[in-house]
């Protein structure tokens, strides 16, 4: 059991409870599951990696409950009760460093939690409705929630009374009526302090909470249908985003302008990730498959059919094609290749110079040529 | 008006000369394309005897084929004589494998099955294998489970879009005799989403509205309700009962049996699950009324029928009640909701045909 989830690089969490792990190089995909009893109570909702070294990943479900799973040992570790599954299901998880967990559950709840004891340490309020919180990458104490006629708001774990950054709504329409707002996902920028976000308005917001201004700094309006999934390539300036009809998009966040589609998603998006260091992005549906997608090309690489439908995506940091040793490998004599041919190049260089007064020749006839037939046609 | 059919070097030799040469250059050009249609002439004049005169079978010059021939009627009638020439080989073997057969008798090979598209249906990996466990729970617990496994009996509602003309009307009718339990409702112009709750509250399990187009049914949203998935369906061929030929009398009130066809992948199975639905479950069947959804090339026929067993191996059937065809555009999961619902599959022409033997029901 080991020895398969070490080779995984793609984690999918399924609505039958089921964590899936697929393999790309070897093509195969592996269920694993808690108990021998599967229930619709532990539908997978929320996936993150438990520590920076990628060896544990923590499952949020339906009823409350997040397991942790390790990737070395290839079972489920451990299980602990986060809250009840009256308040809804886990719309955010992720982990401080000291090995605290924060959750958020969709009626706003956002908890701090210790290991040891079993009351979360901080706990806040993040409005109604919540439909995604993400942590900052480089600020592990900064988080943000969005949801339903819930706007984007930005807190600071260690003060948690007030957000540290709220949004404002947009400015009312022509016809002087309030716009209704719906975050569905968000991501943090890096290198700045702008986060973006996208709605169930098929809008695209970026909003910077160094400048004075709580409106969108920049506005993109895609598709007719809610975006669902959003995610940040490694190169920057661009936002891969999914909406309910299975349309994926790369914008452009410096204009706002759509750079490219990727085909061949039938179902909603429910879960989009891009990988950290290769310019690849996953997504994973309703329509029950995994596909991964080259950010350059925009053409399909990878087509995984798992039996059930997926609700979150999760890549490890390490080579996709599982092939690190491998490529490693197949690096050094490439380059010895490349310093052969360099010799031979240099070596042609030296024969070359003297046909270049031929061409010269060649252009002197051909003008002349061409002087003589204008000559004639006058 | 330059003549494209002299060889290339006569073609410098005109352009460096001046105008006063050309018209003579001209005139011999015609001439030598008059020499060069006679010779075309004479050509096609020899390939014409070569066929009349050569033994049938016989091949024409490898480099030649019709399409060269410039003149249109000249052409055609190649052409034709091409196909006449095909078909007789054809016929001739066709024959002789006949004879081949009957004089071998039992030991004759057996018969090559011809290529259909059917037969060279791109394999889906989709394509649900009878024991596989995860599907099976995904199907025992999903939305339907509740009238899987009895615990709920279907009550549909069946209305149109905003006033419906006649036709829609009878089918709306006719779709009420063949589906047990359905009632028929006027739209008053009521918005789908106001009317899911209302539904909901009066123990509905199946909205049908049956939309319609230049007074005539063209599309058909099918709901599921307590959460269930709203299929969008397009519809056409509608036959009503009146215009069907050698039919039977009106179906009566019993509870028909359900036949699905050829429902294979995974998006297959839900939507043969939502027509099961629709029908109420009792396997001791009583009235000999069967209704057919058969599904071919991503397209739904349905057909209800009367049947009656004759002996053990014959059967007769009589077909009652409306037909139509239906195919899939959409398939979204919750109840109604274009707009803000989450789609399970969705039909993309440009993406999906461009293999005519890939199918997706």
């Amino acid at each position: 059991m080991g020895d398969t989830s070490r080779l995984c690089s793609v984690w999918l969490g399924s609505e039958t409870g089921i964590l899936k792990g697929v393999s790309l190089s070897r093509k195969q995909a592996f269920n694993f599951c808690n108990t021998s009893h599967l229930s619709r109570d532990q539908e997978v909702r929320a996936l993150c990696w438990g520590d920076p070294a990628e060896s544990e990943l923590l499952v949020g479900s339906v009823d409350g409950t997040v397991k942790t799973f390790s990737t070395e040992k290839g079972a489920f570790t451990e299980t602990r009760r986060y809250g009840e599954p009256a308040e809804g299901c886990f719309t955010g998880l992720a982990v401080l460093s000291g090995s605290a967990l924060v959750t958020c559950v969709e009626c706003g709840t956002l908890r701090v939690w210790r290991e040891d004891s079993s009351e979360a340490v901080t706990e806040l309020d993040a409005g109604k409705n919540v439909c995604r919180m993400r942590q900052s990458p480089v600020h592990r104490h900064k988080v943000a929630t969005g949801g339903k006629e819930n706007g984007l708001k930005i807190w600071d774990l260690e003060r948690p009374e007030k957000p540290l950054f709220t949004a404002k709504n947009l400015r009312d329409d022509w016809l002087d009526l309030r716009r209704p707002q719906w975050v569905r996902d968000m991501a943090f920028i890096p290198d700045s302090e702008k986060v973006v976000t996208c709605t169930g308005y098929h809008q695209v917001h970026v909003f910077d909470p160094s400048s004075p201004q709580r409106r969108p700094v920049l506005e993109v309006e895609y598709g007719e249908h809610p975006l669902t999934a959003l995610s940040l390539p490694a190169a920057g300036n661009a936002v891969v985003v999914g909406n309910t009809h299975g349309q994926i998009a790369v914008l452009d966040l410096r204009k706002g302008l759509v750079r490219g589609c990727l085909k061949g998603l039938v179902g909603g998006v429910r879960g989009l990730q891009c990988h950290p260091s290769q310019p690849v992005v996953a997504s994973c549906g309703l329509d029950r498959f995994l596909r991964i997608h080259g950010l350059e090309d925009r053409k399909l690489q990878h087509k995984v059919y798992l039996k059930s439908r997926l609700n979150c995506v999760l890549l490890a940091s390490r080579d996709l094609e599982d092939g690190g040793g491998a490529a490693g490998q197949g690096g050094p004599p490439e380059v010895k290749e490349e310093g052969d041919d360099d010799e031979l190049w240099d070596t042609m260089e030296q024969v070359e110079e003297r046909p270049k007064r031929n061409p010269e020749e060649e252009e002197e006839l051909q003008k002349k040529k061409s002087k003589k037939r204008k000559k004639e046609q006058d | 008006m330059d003549i494209t059919e002299v060889p290339v070097s006569q073609d410098i030799t005109g352009k460096k000369k001046k105008k006063n040469k050309k018209p003579k250059k001209k005139s011999v050009n015609q001439e030598g394309n008059g020499e060069g249609s006679g010779v075309l002439k004479t050509e096609q004049k020899m390939e014409k005897s070569e066929p009349a005169g050569a033994a049938a079978g016989a091949a024409f010059p490898p480099t030649f084929s019709v399409s060269e021939i410039k003149n249109k009627q000249r052409r055609h009638l190649m052409f034709m004589k091409l196909k006449q020439e095909k078909r007789k080989q054809k016929m001739q073997l066709k024959k002789k494998k006949k004879k081949e057969r009957e004089a071998l008798g039992d030991k004759a090979p057996p018969k090559e099955v011809p290529k259909t598209i059917e037969n060279q249906r791109v394999y889906d990996e989709t394509t649900v294998d009878p024991e596989d466990e995860e599907v099976a729970f995904d199907e025992g617990t999903d939305e339907f489970s509740a009238y899987f496994n009895g615990l709920t009996n279907p009550k549909v509602l069946i209305t149109t879009s905003d006033r419906p003309r006649g036709r829609t009307v009878r089918f709306c009718e006719q779709l009420a005799t063949v589906i047990p339990n359905a009632h028929v409702y006027y739209r008053r112009g009521l918005a789908l989403k106001r009317v899911v709750p209302q539904c909901i509250s009066r123990n509905f399990t199946y909205l049908l509205v049956i939309n319609e187009d230049r007074k005539v049914p063209n599309g058909m949203v099918l709901c599921h309700l307590p959460d269930g998935p709203t299929a969008h369906f397009k519809v056409s061929s509608v036959k009503l009962r009146k215009e069907m030929k050698r039919r039977g009398k009106d179906p009566t009130e019993h509870s028909p049996e359900v036949i699905l066809n050829n429902f294979t992948t995974r998006l297959g199975h839900s939507i043969g699950r939502l027509f099961a639905a629709l029908f109420p479950q009792d396997p001791q069947f009583v009235g000999r009324q069967v209704a057919t959804f058969h599904n071919q090339r991503d397209f739904i026929f349905f057909r209800f029928h009367r049947y009656i067993f004759k002996n053990e191996k014959k059967v007769g059937i009589q077909e009652l009640g409306p037909r139509f065809t239906l195919k899939l555009r959409s398939l979204q999961k919750g109840t109604f909701d274009s707009k803000y619902g989450e789609y399970e599959w969705v039909l993309k022409r440009h993406d999906m045909d461009s293999c005519r033997r890939k199918f997706q029901l």
